[in-house]
């Protein structure tokens, strides 16, 4: 397979999940905005826009969820936004025109054209639902009409790391404003994982059960533990040769290490350090991004046209 | 500018939302100052947005083979903080009183010597149960959940309409009412202070768990539905899920060794505690009617071992007979020594003789209840009934006088509801939801407004043509504090809870550098242009082999 289609495949499965894990972030928060009448509201925002690398100059102006939606859910342009990377991913699929379904491009296209449409205009939580909806149905056309080959493993990987890391990102939320934060319930809905924590634990919630549910738990798929999972076992299906010893692989060497620190950690240890545990996961994410590039998607070297002196 | 309040009716009747003078009354004025903002198709909008979620969320009932969802008013019901704190405790006392009365009923009936009740009263009753004599609670509590229904009266008193210990219903709207309200109307909640009513799964758990069986250290909790067909059903799976514990059939448990179980793929597992919504008729066929199907048979025997606890106990329908109900301040006093904080409403007792008399004669004024009847079934409204009803009635009270209580006509309160593309004043009353762990009885914050939707009318149930409004109570609780995973308390990693020594940046967020790179996209756009335009003229021409990285 093509270096840039490989790219591209990639940048689907992160851009959509990108999207949809956004939106679930962005529903929890703004939720918890209206319904909570202890929030503050600036506070909040604030805290919200610097996890999503957005951060804002404490200037003494006053951050609102309108801002917070501006950039986060409705900005067209930056890919680090819901309708950002809704369009990224309808570029990038066009770039693997050749190699996605019809089915999927058709699906990525027609989101992408809604994104400018009246959506826009539609209440958050509305809004929001649409996102979910049409990752799951992205999600569901991939699901049912790739070949488990390489398209399928690089679409996946994307996948599985913008979950591990956008789940990171979403428990940094809550550790970062505690009592004024969505709370954690809130939190393992957001991940329509709520009722499944309850399953598991029948009922017996906790706030330590919850967080070590979103980040442990080998069974539930959006788990932090899962999502890792997921990636490795993505890339070892694109280079199922091992050496004999330890893991040639850079990325997936960052991405088991993080891993099992936190598998191997007791639940007490990773909670009590869980901002920086969290931040290792997202910083893991990004260094495993790039040793996949630098593997998978070599671009060629920047060639300069010198004009030569006669 | 005309508002969708113009013309707002005044009645006799209580308004929550006006006082006599036609001024706003002070809980209200946000909700007014929103309202009076939208015009009436944004109302609209809302009112369809609202229905949607119940559609959505599968809270409907059939309407003649069609999925109606619920109707969910628009305007929600709003308590202070003072009144709902009399509210709340006036419930709270009425419960006490009620599970001491049925402790004494199925025991030693000091109540009945001490001349407080009369035995008849209690032997009369066709939910006295003498099976459940000897089923002796673990914790002492028989009414899990009670429900209180409640209503206003002319001068905004509020007066207890009928008790609920047996299996009240209505609560998963609550729930439910307030999900779609928060989703539809975010900026009521940010500008009030709501209390949350999420709270009452977790609640309700804990009081199950409390009791179990003893010598269980860990009990197993379930549901006990008659199954999809009953109306109920959505209740019984939202409080299943949401205290994640298993929502059972008659037909998943069975008796065996005087324990119970139920069937799962991995073979039998006990069940301790079963929160029933099955009628105490149909419970067990073996002591009560025998071709119950939605039962478990020999579930009863089990109780009495005290090897699985019914919530709430079997029985508990001689507390809310509507005729014990007139004795429920005696009760207050007798078994509490307090003065009752909430006023029973008016009732005539037919068995005596002078009752009688007066209420035949002015039986068109009146309305008269059967004593064991729920969801508005059997009710009389003299003003509304027709001369046959009327004669009919009295027949049937002559004959039966036990069998009957008659009222004033209590003109209930009524709130602002959308009705036809305007607010119009509607008749409410409010059920209020208490659980009883055995330490302390947890009122809800709220509860079910149910509202009758047709003018005038008087009757506000579900099922005849009612719907149910969202009930807020403001304020009042201070900010929860302690761990919630903010570590405030050892100050590992958080301060007051927010976190603000951490002005370190979040973790830059990756994105495909050929979507960034705008620069070289547009030269690389532009020579593919360029390319298209050459083809188009026939000119061909080599593709420029260098481009710079994407």
């Amino acid at each position: 397979m093509l270096s840039r289609i490989a790219e591209s495949l990639f940048w689907i499965g992160r851009y959509v999940e990108r999207a949809d894990d956004t939106a679930r972030i962005l529903d929890t928060h703004v939720q918890m905005l209206s319904e909570d009448p202890w929030a503050e509201e600036d506070l909040a925002c604030r805290s919200l826009l610097t996890v999503m690398d957005h951060p804002v100059a404490d200037d003494g102006s006053l951050v609102d969820r309108g801002m917070v939606l501006r950039l986060l859910a409705h900005d067209q342009v930056n890919p680090s936004s819901i309708a950002g990377s809704l369009v990224a991913a309808r570029e990038n699929a066009r770039r693997a025109r050749e190699i996605v379904s019809t089915e999927l491009w058709e699906c990525l296209n027609t989101t992408r054209n809604q994104v400018s449409g009246t959506i826009r205009l539609a209440r958050p939580h509305e809004y929001f639902s649409w996102v979910r909806e049409r990752a799951a149905i992205v999600a569901g056309l991939m699901d049912s009409a790739t070949s488990r080959d390489a398209t399928w493993h690089f679409m996946m990987l994307g996948r599985s790391i913008e979950r591990a890391d956008m789940t990171a990102r979403l428990i940094t939320t809550q550790t970062r404003l505690g009592h004024a934060g969505p709370g954690w319930t809130t939190l393992l809905r957001s991940c329509g994982a709520y009722e499944s924590f309850l399953r598991a634990h029948s009922g017996l919630a906790s706030d330590e059960r919850a967080a070590g549910f979103l980040l442990l738990d080998r069974l539930f798929p959006r788990s932090v533990v899962y999502a890792l999972e997921n990636a490795e076992q993505c890339l070892r299906e694109l280079e199922p040769v091992e050496g004999r010893h330890g893991v040639a692989d850079e990325a997936r060497r960052e991405l088991g290490m993080v891993r099992t620190s936190l598998e191997y950690a007791t639940l007490r240890d990773v909670l009590s350090d869980l901002p920086d545990a969290m931040e290792r996961v997202q910083l893991a994410c990004s260094r495993a991004s790039d040793a996949i590039k630098a593997r998978y998607f070599p671009s060629g070297a920047v060639t300069t046209w010198v004009g030569e002196a006669l | 500018m005309a508002d969708l309040f113009d013309d707002y009716p005044q009645s006799r009747a209580f308004d929550e939302m006006l006082d006599a003078g036609g001024q706003l009354r002070p809980p209200y004025e946000r909700v007014h100052a929103t309202m009076t903002s939208l015009t009436s198709a944004e109302v609209s909008s809302r009112a369809e947005a609202l229905a949607r979620s119940y559609l959505a969320q599968g809270v409907t009932f059939d309407f003649a083979g069609e999925e109606r969802p619920f109707p969910l008013d628009v305007v929600p019901r709003v308590l202070e903080t003072d009144e709902w704190a009399t509210i709340s405790a006036g419930v709270a006392q009425r419960v006490r009183a009620l599970e001491a009365f049925l402790a004494d009923v199925y025991g030693r009936q000091q109540v009945v010597a001490d001349g407080v009740v009369p035995q008849r009263l209690v032997l009369s009753s066709p939910d006295y149960h003498r099976e459940a004599h000897g089923i002796e609670p673990v914790n002492g509590v028989r009414a899990h959940v009670s429900g209180i229904d409640l209503v206003r009266d002319e001068d905004g008193r509020f007066r207890v309409l009928e008790d609920n210990v047996r299996v009240p219903s209505g609560v998963s709207y609550v729930i439910s009412n307030r999900r779609a309200m928060v989703q539809t109307f975010p900026e009521l909640f940010s500008s009030l202070r709501v209390q949350p009513v999420i709270d009452y799964p977790r609640r309700l758990l804990a009081a199950l768990l409390a009791a179990g069986p003893e010598g269980v250290p860990d009990p197993t909790v379930v549901v006990l539905t008659p199954g999809v067909y009953n109306s109920a059903y959505y209740e019984h799976s939202l409080l299943a899920r949401l205290m994640g514990v298993e929502l059972v059939e008659g037909r998943d448990l069975f008796c065996a060794g005087g324990r119970v179980y139920m069937r799962t793929t991995q073979g039998r597992r006990r069940v301790d505690v079963i929160y029933r919504r099955v009628d105490d008729e149909f419970l067990d066929p073996v002591q009560f009617r025998a071709d119950s199907i939605l039962g478990v048979p020999g579930l009863m025997t089990c109780a009495r071992l005290g090897h699985v606890t019914l919530a709430n106990a079997v029985g508990n329908g001689v507390a809310d007979d509507k005729l014990v109900y007139t004795y429920v301040p005696d009760l207050i006093r007798y078994y509490l020594s307090e003065e009752p904080l909430i006023e029973n409403v008016d009732t005539w007792r037919l068995q005596e003789p002078d009752a009688l008399a007066e209420v035949l004669d002015r039986l068109d004024e009146l309305v008269v209840k059967p004593v064991d009847g729920s969801g508005g079934k059997g009710i009389l409204v003299g003003p509304a009934a027709s001369r046959d009803e009327l004669t009919a009635m009295r027949a049937r009270l002559q004959a039966d006088p036990r069998g009957w209580i008659a009222q004033p006509v209590v003109q209930l309160s009524t709130t602002p509801t959308f009705v036809d593309g305007a607010f119009r004043p509607r008749h409410v009353d409010l059920r209020p939801f208490a659980v009883n762990d055995g330490e302390d009885v947890w009122v809800l914050p709220g509860g079910l407004t149910r509202v009758a939707l047709p003018e005038g009318q008087l009757v506000v149930n579900s099922s005849q043509g009612g719907g149910s409004k969202d009930t807020w109570v403001l304020g009042g609780r201070v900010r929860p504090s302690g761990d919630a995973l903010g570590r405030a308390s050892d100050g590992t990693w958080s301060a007051d809870g927010v976190d603000r020594s951490r002005d370190a940046p979040g973790v830059p967020i990756a994105t495909n550098p050929a979507d960034h790179d705008r620069a070289s996209h547009q030269q690389q756009q532009q020579q593919q242009q360029q390319q298209e335009h050459h083809d188009a003229t026939g000119v061909a021409a080599a593709m420029p082999t260098e481009v710079d990285p994407c």
